[in-house]
């Protein structure tokens, strides 16, 4: 295909000019994502630059349409580009719920109006969204949503709280399920975008076992959302009660993201990495441990020959429609125990939560984030289910 | 190239898996030779069929009178023995020794591959000299004598030693026992003077031979590849043979799974299908999530291989030891899940489970290929 490989040319060509040497660093703090938004801030000079450069491109959005502001690029032109980059190490120019979420619901099931207005904003990375799905009383059972929002004509007035609504302190606006009519469960959601900066909206962090708080509980009190947004523009995506589908659709996206089903950090062995790290503590890796260590690749490496598979399959429509709850599954349960032999190999030096050597504690901290992976997104038991009904078709599942 | 097969391939799986289910299947093969107490422990008539289907020489050269495929044609059909559980000599004839002969000369090829070709001949391979796998070290001698060698020693674990026409056999001819040089690979006929063979069946009611070589008397030109250079023939022929046991673990993977999800369909217990139980569906789903993942690191391994990877080497390992992993857990889960009857003769879930156990001690165990992932990976 002489076509990309001229496409790679131009890309590699393209990064060495636009992508900033700060850029080609590992992330290392918080501060090193931008996440964009009306009150974002960049921490230098080259963040800013690297995004603009990707935005005047579309490549913050690579394959969304020109006209929403991608680059409209292939699927086998974006893993070039994807390519590139990992070989220069590019971070990412900008990271999203908007980008990663919203963007693919709004791709299939919104309106023109909404396509031109909400897509542009995120790609350039004007408005930062987040997510309003679980409740304190509806985890797994996500269909059982109560906040309720009552239609008063051009308006709908919204109660309730959600709860695990990922970094809703800063998030500008929310999209979000609300219960439009209570005598349907599954056809009387509606997918609600809205103004966090609306009256009526609190948000509170909540702090996690790993001391951060990426998560927040999210309070509606009265809070008056408006049906449309301007011509083409209506507040909710798809159909009035009918958001199930779209919340279902966003669940596959969001389990294969969580899955690491693009390979990643996931996918890789580690046990010749533990063997450097060890001999850098000045200890030995003891038989036993080795031996998990061996097994932990073994599977991280099957792992990843069957992220490479799916995503394979997903391209020409292959894939069984729930094997992402499969990936999801296996992958978050494969992150934890990479975690878990980390500490292990790391011994009392990665118990330290505050100190230099651990740049804070790094490695205890991520084992505890880790903990979340099987169960965000839908837990581990919840894709058992989900296998077990729809893939395997056991009765009564 | 993506991880999932082309159209020919897709094609070669339906045929494949239509004919060895008609004609491969448990009644038909493995239950009707071990009733017979079969001393061969497969058929030749299916053998013969295979031969008729191209499946024998599918990885022997166009220019060879094969038809030139690649492992990942050769791990469709083993994946279909597999979940068959079809007694065959595919893997050690059509695999391991084809791909030693192709490291052969073109008198050695000439002699053997037509047969094999043709289904009139098997091939076994004779590595293993302990009981577990430790290609490692080679004590079997081949001396220098006239024209050609004496060999001495013995082999264990010689999957259809007595039933085979030549087996390929991987001897010392210089060096210490664990040295990597100075081995040499013979293919030894089945009429050689001095080769004795005691046959042991298995478990799997497959046969097997510890056999010995008392000064067995051999030409030079039963010599395949390079004297004292026989270490990257065996090599080769490991890691065509671990991939292809990996598919058919895949097999015997799924075959099981299958026949399991059925009965959990079926089978009702306090007035309820058993599949509604929550505590047999997850662990139902856990086993799919396994066999899918150890499905693709095979296919991974044998794209790899096909692609001559340097990567191939690792992949098979891994692929070996997921698909022994996860076999294991597919057997003992499709066994439990059975219940009483899943201890019974008369069922064949049992049969899984047996042959799971003989499939994945060939060429390494699980232990062995995980702690082999290791060393390639350096640690």
């Amino acid at each position: 295909m002489p076509d990309l490989e001229n496409f790679r040319t131009e890309t590699r060509a393209w990064l060495e000019a636009n992508c900033p040497p700060e850029m080609r660093e590992p992330v290392r703090g918080e501060d090193d994502i931008y996440w964009g938004g009306r009150n974002a801030t960049f921490k230098n000079d080259a963040q800013k630059a690297w995004l603009e450069a990707c935005i005047a491109l579309g490549y913050t959005v690579p394959m969304w349409p020109k006209a929403y502001g991608g680059a409209g690029l292939t699927a086998a032109e974006a893993k070039v580009l994807r390519e590139e980059m990992g070989r220069i190490n590019a971070r990412p120019p900008l990271s999203s719920f908007g980008i990663w979420m919203l963007g693919p619901a709004l791709l299939h099931f919104g309106t023109e109006g909404q396509k031109q207005r909400f897509l542009n904003e995120i790609a350039r990375g004007e408005i930062r969204w987040c997510q309003g799905y679980s409740e304190p009383g509806s985890g797994s059972d996500l269909v059982s949503l109560q906040t309720f929002g009552e239609d008063k004509g051009d308006h709908w007035v919204v109660n309730g709280q959600k709860i695990w609504t990922s970094y809703a302190d800063h998030a500008d606006w929310i999209f979000c399920l609300v219960r439009t009519d209570k005598a349907d469960k599954y056809q009387g959601i509606t997918f609600m975008l809205f103004d966090m900066a609306s009256e009526g909206v609190t948000t509170k962090p909540i702090k996690l076992i790993s001391g951060s708080s990426p998560f927040c509980e999210t309070f509606f009190d009265n809070v008056a959302v408006p049906k449309s947004y301007g011509d083409d523009c209506p507040a909710q995506v798809g159909t009035i009660n009918r958001g199930w589908d779209v919340a279902k659709y966003l669940l596959g996206h969001e389990r294969e993201m969580i899955s690491g089903a693009d390979g990643g950090e996931r996918a890789a062995a580690i046990g010749a990495a533990m063997k450097r790290h060890a001999a850098k503590l000045g200890d030995e890796i003891d038989p036993v441990l080795r031996a998990e260590l061996a097994n932990f690749d073994v599977d991280a490496l099957a792992y990843a020959a069957m992220g490479e598979k799916f995503l394979d399959e997903i391209k020409v429509g292959k894939a069984h429609p729930a094997q992402p709850n499969m990936m999801k599954y296996a992958g978050t349960e494969l992150n934890k125990r990479r975690h878990e032999l980390v500490m292990a190999v790391g011994g009392s030096r990665a118990l330290e939560w505050e100190s230099e050597a651990t740049e804070g504690g790094k490695p205890s901290k991520s084992w505890l984030r880790t903990k979340a992976n099987s169960i965000e997104g839908g837990t581990s038991e919840v894709m058992l289910n989900v296998i077990a009904k729809r893939i395997l078709d056991l009765p009564g599942a | 190239m993506p991880l999932y097969h082309n159209e020919d391939q897709a094609m070669l799986a339906n045929t494949a898996r239509g004919f060895i289910a008609e004609e491969g299947n448990i009644a038909k093969q493995l239950r009707h030779w071990r009733d017979r107490n079969c001393k061969d422990g497969f058929g030749h008539g299916l053998w013969k069929q295979m031969a008729e289907m191209g499946f024998t020489g599918m990885l022997v050269e166009e220019a060879d009178g094969g038809l030139g495929m690649g492992h990942v044609e050769a791990g469709i059909v083993l994946e279909e023995i597999g979940r068959n559980l079809t007694p065959s000599p595919f893997l050690t004839s059509s695999v391991l020794a084809a791909t030693a002969l192709k490291h052969g000369s073109n008198d050695l090829k000439g002699r053997y591959l037509p047969g094999l070709i043709a289904g009139d001949s098997v091939f076994a391979v004779a590595i293993d000299e302990t009981a577990k796998h430790r290609p490692s070290r080679i004590t079997t001698r081949a001396e220098k004598s006239g024209n050609g060698f004496k060999l001495s020693g013995s082999k264990s674990f010689v999957i259809h030693g007595s039933s085979s026409d030549m087996i390929v056999v991987a001897a010392r001819t210089s060096g210490s026992d664990e040295d990597a040089d100075g081995i040499t690979l013979f293919a030894v006929p089945k009429d050689a003077a001095g080769m004795s063979h005691e046959a042991v069946r298995l478990v799997d009611s497959s046969m097997a031979t510890h056999t010995k070589f008392d000064a067995v008397e051999l030409d030079g030109d039963a010599v395949i590849g390079e004297i004292d250079g026989g270490r990257a023939v065996l090599d080769a022929m490991l890691l065509a043979g671990r991939v292809g046991a990996a598919a058919e673990g895949v097999g015997v993977a799924r075959g099981a799974m299958d026949m399991t999800v059925d009965y959990l369909k079926q089978r009702k217990q306090f007035g309820r299908l058993i599949g509604e139980f929550q505590a047999l569906q997850h662990r139902t789903s856990h086993l799919y999530s396994e066999v899918e993942i150890a499905r693709a690191a095979t296919i991974k391994a044998q794209q790899l291989l096909d692609g001559g990877s340097a990567h191939a080497e690792l992949m098979a390992s891994v692929a070996k030891a997921k698909v022994a992993k996860t076999a294991r857990l597919a057997v003992q889960e499709g066994v439990q899940m059975h219940g009483g009857i899943g201890m019974t003769d008369e069922y064949d879930i049992g049969l899984y489970m047996k042959r799971d156990r003989a499939l994945a001690e060939f060429l390494g165990d699980a232990h062995f290929h995980a702690n082999r992932v290791a060393e390639l990976s350096g640690y």
